[in-house]
This record gives structure tokens, sequence and C-alpha cells, in this order.
């Protein structure tokens, strides 16, 4: 259980309400059986009594990065931060379910297109990076605004890029014509695959086949003028859409076998792994494996398949300070004073391997040329929405693109279908 | 735990229930009883504080009344059968019956993204996020400083200025404030500077303090989130209490507190953060009239009744099958085979979903490859393949279960009534379909009433192989061929739209337990018949 009493209570009455509250405390800490926190509600010495603990939830991806830098903290501070590792595909649901009832955490870790959830039901508190934010990337501080307002501090940056295997095609690549035409070639001389890119067999992949889609001009929302996303302005249905479908169809099992949407993200990470293929489109998550596999991997730009550059998603992880944390300012504290520091952001990279959002740190990661690569490609990406709108897209974006992988279905038509679909959610 | 209490009266002659005495208990019984009722009681003293503490009057009432009259059922005198019964229906009341009244609840409300706690919650945080930093202000850097118990920001500013201010006092010149490193004025006279781990002690007063910047209000206000830095704020969005209206400060636009649980403007715009509301039978209305649900929902309850009525009798008939297989007296290794009959069981299902479905890949999957020699079956994406193979995975599943149940009804058979038939010159079918089935049937009626409650809503087999694809071309809803209506409910209350409705998953929960209720009391009905045939 966790007595936040000493924080809670106001300054001038706070021998009165220490006394008050450390009777109760202490019949309710004897009958569960704590008796260290206990001492510390009964302490008046002002001190000792900044012994907070902050709560803060976690997945396990991305608790390596922050243990050590917990420890650290509690040294420097002895502000202590519980790590509470939850299932990443439940916690922010949980977040905004237990923020209500009080019994949420002080912070949760996470990327940045919760953030339209959370302000929606109110379960986070703004932060203001002041001066600082001038230290981040510029798309990172993006991320992390909404309508405005700024609600989360970034430590790491993520989007895809195109791995070659440099020994199948020695020379990149600028357009995706050049990239299928390399690939087949590369077929010819004994590859298996001249492209691959994982695929859920079920519900497709869009946010991998994304960069190709903003090289032919179609963006999913259009922004307002603080630059955010705008759910009003639709651009799946613009004019080039169909020309995108089409080009996806053109692509797809009953075309080119560009797109197969057999090819999970694990048989595509084992074929490329394999030498199987000469490209593979994917994040960095998956260079370390193949390189342990012996496969010489270069990070190329992503190719462009129209006259607009090719705009992967990025995605922002930050920290963010519940809404009704009884412990803001050491939250704050923690978030905004600390772990915007170099050295943690160093650490942070160590200890997780995600490129790191803090400008300084990154440059220093950025010594790896597959860092760098990467941190190239998101510098001219475009931060996920957040918007809760986005929720209402993916199911028919993704169901719609992989019928069209399959060959199903007139491509013009089908979007068309698809666009409506989404506006009609949207509207609802 | 607590239906041991009264051990002792078990040991009782039958003579004594006739007449039940009222002696008091054996020592041991006594000592029991006072060691687990002492227990019980320091919980629930214990949740009691931890209530009255988070000042939860409802619940805290609840369970002090509970509490007494644990207390008053097993302290009295006779009473017996409460005394059996009370744990039994406390755990019935709290793991079953609070669950379903509280589904129903959240049925009648619009709970869910948006709405997701009280009007107060929601206010107070729109006023937070309305909180904007002032263009362009400079940053500040503060102490925090007390003087006669009210809390104050020391101020300086970025041209090296030092002020002091308070919540209602705006920012006044400071004569020859103590300067540290940096700076930064950390002490004045007459005022006492909080070092840090004061400052954490009463952290919810300091990020209270709001300094007005200037006698007039329009400059912003001052606050500080870490007690060490801090910027100018204006509300973008003004609260008024009286009128319970939010005002936006720059267009006028008022945003009254509407019916549904948000603030709306005149134009009908919406805050996005809004508050729970009931909202009578609208959830329910929508199940029903939502265009989008009504086309699907007809063949996605055929289906739920078609794969749980399959399972059941796949699942039954194969495990039928293979107990009187190996339930013969002369097969040898039995106990092997069985052993390895029962290992899928062991499986569990989310897992073996995930399994089957890299198993089934049209392309690469083992089945394809291993068994069809490299041919192109699309198992997952062929509206009737996928049926299809849903029912085989469930079936691989399920069939374990059964194999157990009917191994061990099979052998509590009495052998007397089967050689009987046999001398009688019944045929082995004739056996088993006149005697062994229905004899059979007893013991197992109830539990492939189980086995179809279950299968009726069964999300982890759906939802791990196909997802409910493929998917419907006739709705724009993510609906599909193998949706049973629970992974139905899943998607139309969280996959869909904007948001996570769970008023209206609810709803629909309600509608699928009150077909499963039904389905099940009248099927034990049918059961109890049953009984009554054969006894």
């Amino acid at each position: 259980m966790k007595v936040h009493t000493t924080g809670t209570t106001a300054f001038g009455r706070r021998s009165f309400a220490l006394g008050a509250v450390s009777v109760t405390a202490a019949l309710v800490l004897s009958a569960c059986g704590g008796s260290d926190a206990a001492e510390s509600t009964d302490s008046t010495d002002l001190a000792s009594a900044g012994a907070t603990t902050l709560t803060m939830w976690v997945d396990a991806e991305r608790s390596p990065a922050l243990t050590d830098v917990t420890a650290q903290f509690k040294e420097d501070t002895g502000i202590e931060i519980k790590l509470v590792t939850k299932d990443f595909e439940q916690v922010s649901d949980d977040f905004i379910t237990q923020v209500p009832t009080g019994k949420g955490p002080d912070l949760i870790v996470g990327p940045h297109d919760w953030l339209g959830k959370f302000v929606q039901n109110g379960v986070i508190a703004p932060i203001e990076l002041g001066d600082k934010a001038a230290d981040f990337q510029e798309s990172s501080v993006a991320a992390m605004t909404y309508e405005g307002s700024t609600y989360g501090v970034p430590y790491s940056i993520e989007n895809i890029g195109l791995l070659r295997n440099a020994d199948l095609v020695p020379e990149p690549a600028t357009t995706m014509d050049e990239v299928i035409a390399n690939g087949k070639a590369a077929v010819e001389k004994g590859a298996e695959f001249p492209f691959l890119v994982g695929m859920d067999p079920k519900q497709g992949d869009p946010y991998h086949l994304y960069p190709f889609q903003t090289s032919m001009g179609v963006p999913v929302f259009g922004t307002d003028e603080t630059g955010g996303y705008d759910a009003s302005k639709l651009e799946l249905g613009n004019e080039n859409g169909a020309a995108f479908a089409a080009k996806v169809k053109e692509w797809g099992e009953g075309g080119a076998g560009i797109l197969n949407s057999n090819i999970t993200a694990d048989i595509a990470k084992e074929k490329f792994n394999a030498g199987a293929s000469p490209y593979f489109l994917t994040g960095p998550w998956n260079v370390p494996l193949a390189q342990e596999a012996g496969i010489n991997v270069v990070v190329d730009p992503l190719p462009t398949t129209g006259d607009q550059p090719a705009q992967p998603f990025i995605g922002v992880n930050g920290f963010f300070i519940s809404s009704k944390s009884q412990n803001s300012l050491a939250a704050t504290e923690f978030a905004l004073n600390y772990l915007t520091t170099e050295a943690v952001q160093d650490a942070m990279f160590e200890g997780g391997g995600r490129p790191p959002a803090l400008t300084a740190s990154f440059d220093k990661a950025a010594e790896d040329p597959i860092v760098e690569a990467f941190g190239k490609i998101g510098a001219d990406g475009v931060p996920m929405p957040a918007i809760p709108e986005m929720g209402a897209v993916w199911a028919d974006w993704g169901g719609t693109e992989l019928a069209l992988i399959k060959g199903q279905g007139d491509p013009a038509e089908s979007w068309a279908k698809m666009v409506s679909n989404v506006e009609a959610k949207i509207a609802k | 735990m607590v239906d041991q209490l009264d051990t002792p009266v078990r040991s009782r002659t039958p003579a004594a229930h006739k007449k039940p005495r009222r002696s008091p208990d054996s020592t041991a019984g006594l000592l029991a009883k006072i060691l687990l009722l002492g227990l019980t009681d320091a919980f629930a003293v214990y949740v009691l504080m931890a209530l009255f503490m988070s000042e939860k009057w409802l619940i805290l009432a609840v369970a002090a009344a509970v509490t007494v009259l644990i207390n008053w059922i097993y302290l009295r005198r006779g009473g017996l059968p409460a005394k059996y019964l009370a744990p039994g229906v406390l755990f019935l009341l709290i793991f079953q019956v609070f669950v379903v009244v509280y589904s129903g609840y959240v049925a009648f409300t619009n709970y869910g993204d948006g709405h997701n706690s009280t009007k107060a919650d929601a206010i107070s945080s729109i006023s937070m996020s309305a909180q904007k930093r002032v263009p362009d202000s400079p940053a500040y850097q503060v102490s925090v400083v007390e003087k006669d118990d009210v809390l104050s920001l020391l101020v300086t500013d970025p041209d090296g200025g030092v002020r002091i201010g308070t919540t209602g006092e705006p920012l006044e010149d400071v004569e020859d404030a103590q300067m540290g490193g940096a700076g930064k004025a950390v002490g004045a006279d007459g005022y006492r500077t909080l070092n840090f781990n004061e400052l954490l002690s009463v952290q919810q007063d300091i990020t209270a303090i709001k300094v007005p910047l200037s006698e007039d209000l329009d400059d912003g206000i001052l606050q500080t989130a870490d007690g060490s830095n801090a910027y100018v704020f204006k509300p973008v969005l003004v609260y008024d209490e009286a009128a319970d209206t939010f005002t936006d400060t720059e267009t006028g636009v008022v945003y009254a507190a509407g019916g549904e649980g948000s603030y709306v403007s005149d134009n009908g715009e919406r805050l996005a953060t809004g508050w729970k509301v009931g909202v009578g039978f609208d959830n329910f209305k929508t199940a029903f009239t939502d265009p989008d649900l009504r086309g699907p929902l007809v063949s996605v309850i055929l289906w739920t009744f078609t794969f749980a009525l399959g399972s059941v009798l796949l699942c039954f008939g194969l495990g039928l099958f293979l107990a009187l297989t190996f339930n013969h007296p002369n097969l040898r290794g039995k106990k092997i085979y069985r052993t390895i009959m029962i290992l899928p069981y062991a499986f569990p299902a989310f897992l073996a979903g995930l399994v089957w479905s890299g198993m089934l890949n049209q392309e690469f999957g083992f089945i394809n490859e291993a068994l069809f020699g490299g041919a192109d079956i699309p198992w997952l994406t062929d509206p009737w393949l996928a049926k299809f193979s849903v029912l085989l995975v469930n079936t691989w599943l399920g069939f374990p279960y059964m194999f157990l149940v009917c191994t061990g009804a099979l052998q509590s058979l009495p052998e007397d009534v089967n050689e009987a038939a046999r001398m009688d010159g019944a045929s082995a079918w004739r056996i088993f379909r006149s005697i062994k089935l229905p004899l059979l049937l007893v013991s197992t009626a109830p539990l492939l009433i189980s086995t179809f409650a279950f299968n009726f809503n069964n999300f982890n087999v759906i939802f791990m192989l196909t997802g409910g694809g493929p998917r419907f071309s006739d709705t724009n809803m993510d609906i599909g061929a193998t949706d049973l209506l629970i992974t139905l409910v899943y998607k139309v209350a969280f996959g869909q739209g904007s948001g996570r409705d769970y008023g209206l998953a609810s709803a629909l929960a309600v509608i699928i337990f009150i077909i499963v209720a039904v389905i099940s009391a009248v099927s034990f009905r049918q059961t109890k018949a049953l009984e009554e045939v054969n006894s």
C-alpha cells in the first residue's frame, strides 16, 4: 500500500495533522505489518519527511533503460521511484481507468501517441519544458505537444528505415522503382525475395507502408495552424489516394509480388537474417539480430514513390505525469530536471538502446552509423497522430490495404469506401 | 476457511441432528472459532480503517454491516445452516453478484473515453490543460520561502531583479536579497528558505501557489511545477463556478455543462474532457438500432451458436470416442496414450491460437507446406475455411477435457448392466447407444452445458487465430466471418471509432449474459428430466 500522507498535509497545520494521521496510519500499518513506513510518518523532522516514493508504470521493453537511472536518482535526491512493470497492451488503458480512482501511478512511460486519449480523459498534467525544449530534437517536442501544450518529457525517438544487405545490393537507391529493380536483379542471382516487409495477415500494416503513402502525397490528417493534426481534415481521401491504392495493388500478390500478406514480421526477419532478401523495411529493433546473423546491414534513406519525401511515422517515447499525482513536484523534478540531463539520456540509451531525444546525447549515439542513419530518416518524419480520432482509422486502413495486397477489389473504389467508412466513424 | 468453524458438529451422531443440543462446543472447536473469527475481524478492521481514510462512506457502511453480520452468525448459538452458508454466499455476492450488478450499472452510463471520471475531475483537468504559457514570456528562477506559515515564491527575473509574491499578492520588489550561485536569489530577510526535502513535504501547496505577475491579472500568473523554475501562465478557458460554465478568454465562447456529461457551446462544440453520467437505455438502443451493427449481428449470432454447439459436439464426440477406445480392457500402454491425449489441455488457449495461426499461414505455414505439399490453401482468409479452421483448433484444444471426463464417467459405470445387456444378445453399438450413453449423459450433461457457455464466449481462440476475420464487406465495422458475439462486443466497444466505450460494452455484455443464462436454465431443466428418466 502507498502512504502519501506526508505530501498532502497543509503546511500550517502540519504537526496537528501529522499527529492525527500517524495515529490512524500506525493502526492501519500495524494491521498489515508494515513498520518502516510508519516511522517516516511519525517523524516531525521535515528533512526526513522528504522520503517520498514515486510510482512509475513501465512496460517490460522500456524498463531496462530505467532501472539504473532510478537507482541513481534515489542516491542523488532520496526520492525512491518504484518501477511497476505492466503489460504494454494494457498499461495505457489501466492508466486511464486507475488515475481517476486515485490508485494510478505518479508517472507513466510510453509512446507519444497515447497523448490524445490521456488528455481527453483528463489523466495527465501539462509540463512546461521551458528553455529545455531547445535541447531536444524538434520533432520529439512537437510529438509531445497536444493542442498547444506540452504533456511529456521525451527520451527517445523511433522510426523505420530501409535495411539493405550490402552483400547482395552494394549501392543505395533513391526511388522505390530502383529498389524493386535491384531486388529483382538480386532474385535472379539467387535471393528468394526482392523486398521484405512484415505484415499482419489479418490487418495488413499501414504503419510500415506509410512512407510510400506520404511520398505520393497522401498523409492521414492535415494540420491546423499550430502544426497539430486536425481531425476535420482527413487527407486520406485526397486526389492522390487512388493512385497510392493502385500502387499497393500493383505491388501486391496479384502483381509484382513485392508485398506479401503472408509474410509476417517474424518470417520477414527470419528470411532477411538468412540472407534471402536484399531489402527489409523495418525499424532499428531488428538490426542487432541481423548483424548477429552476419548480414552486412546498411540503413538506407526511405525510397520515394512519388514527388514528395518519404516520411515515416515517428514514435517518441516519453514520461507523463498523472494529473492526480500527490507528488507532482517530485515527479516534475525527476522528469523535467533529472531525465533531461545529458548523462541520464546517455545512460538510458545504453540501457535501452533507443536513440535519445536530447540532441547532445543523440549526437554521441550517432557515432554508430546505424543510429545516425535512422536519426536522419526520423528528422524528415512526421509524428504518429496522437489525436483520439486516429483510433478510427487503423482498422479500415489496414483492412483495405490488405485486400489490395491480396489483389482483391478495385483500388479507387475500395480506397474511397475506406475513406467514407473512416469519416463515418470519426463523425460518430 | 470459515466453514471449518463448526467441525466438531460433524462428529456428532445422527441422532443429535434431530434435536440439536444446546451444549458448548469442544475446546478445540472453540479455539479455532476464536482464532478464525479474530483473524477475520482483524482483516475487517484493517479494511474499515482504509475505507475510513479514503472517505468511502457507502462501502464503509456495507463493510461494517457485513462484519457485524458475520460476527452475529458465528457467535450466536444455533442457526447452523447460516454458519455453513455464510462464506459461500459472501463470496458469491462479491465475485458474481457484484460484478453482474456493476456491469449492469455501467451499461446505463456513458462511461468510456472522454467520460472517464467525475465532474469535479473533469473541471480540474480542463482547467489544468487550459493554462497556457504566455508566448515569448521569460522563464523565472524561483526559491520557495516561508513566513508565518505562508509560502511565497522568491523570483529572480532573467535580468537579475528579485521580487517576491504569493497567491493573491502580486510580485513586489525585495531589497537586499541573499544571492546564491548562478545569480539566483536564495533568501530574503524575514523569510526562511525551504530546502529540497521540505519542498517535497509540502509539494501540493507549492504547485498550488499562483502569483499574479502584477496588479493587472491579464498579465498572467506565475506558477512553478518543480519549485525552482516558474513560468507565466494564462488560462485560455476560465471556469465560472456560479454558472457552471467555461468561457474561452479569446473568443468569448461559453461552454455550458450539458446533460450528456460534457461542456458544450451554443453551436455544439464540445470540450474533449467530460464526465460520467447516466444515459438510461441509450446504450441498449444503440446495440439494436445501429445500422452498421444490425446487419452483421444476425450472422454473428448464427455463427456464435454454430461455433458453440459445434465445439461441444466435436469435442465431446472425439473425447468420448477416444475414451471408449482407450478404455478397452485389452489395450496395452493405455497410460502412455492417455497422457499424450491430455497434452493439448496443458496448452494455454491464446498461445495455441498464435501457434496455429502460424501453422495455418497460407504460404509459409506447416500445414500447407508439409501436409499438403506446398498447396496454397487460404485456411484463415477464406470465410468458410476460416470457420472450419477455428472449429478445428478449438476441437484440438477442447477434446482432452472431454476425454478426461468421459474416461472417468465410463470407469464408474456399473459393469453388471453391461454384462446383462450382453447376455441378452445386444450388439456393442446397441449397448453403447441404449446403456452407456444415457448413463454417461447423466453425469456429463451439466459439463456439456458449461462447455457450451464457455465456448459461447471463447474470446481467446478467435482473437488469436483469426481476429474475427476475414471481414464482411457489407458493413463499415471491422466485423468478420469468425467473429463471436464476445469478440464483436470487444471490437465495437474498444477497437473501433475513436474511443473505448465501456457503457456500450457493458450493455452488449448484459445482452449476452441474458442469452447464455436463458439457454443454460432451459438446458438444466432438460438435464433434470434426463436424471429422472434414468433413476
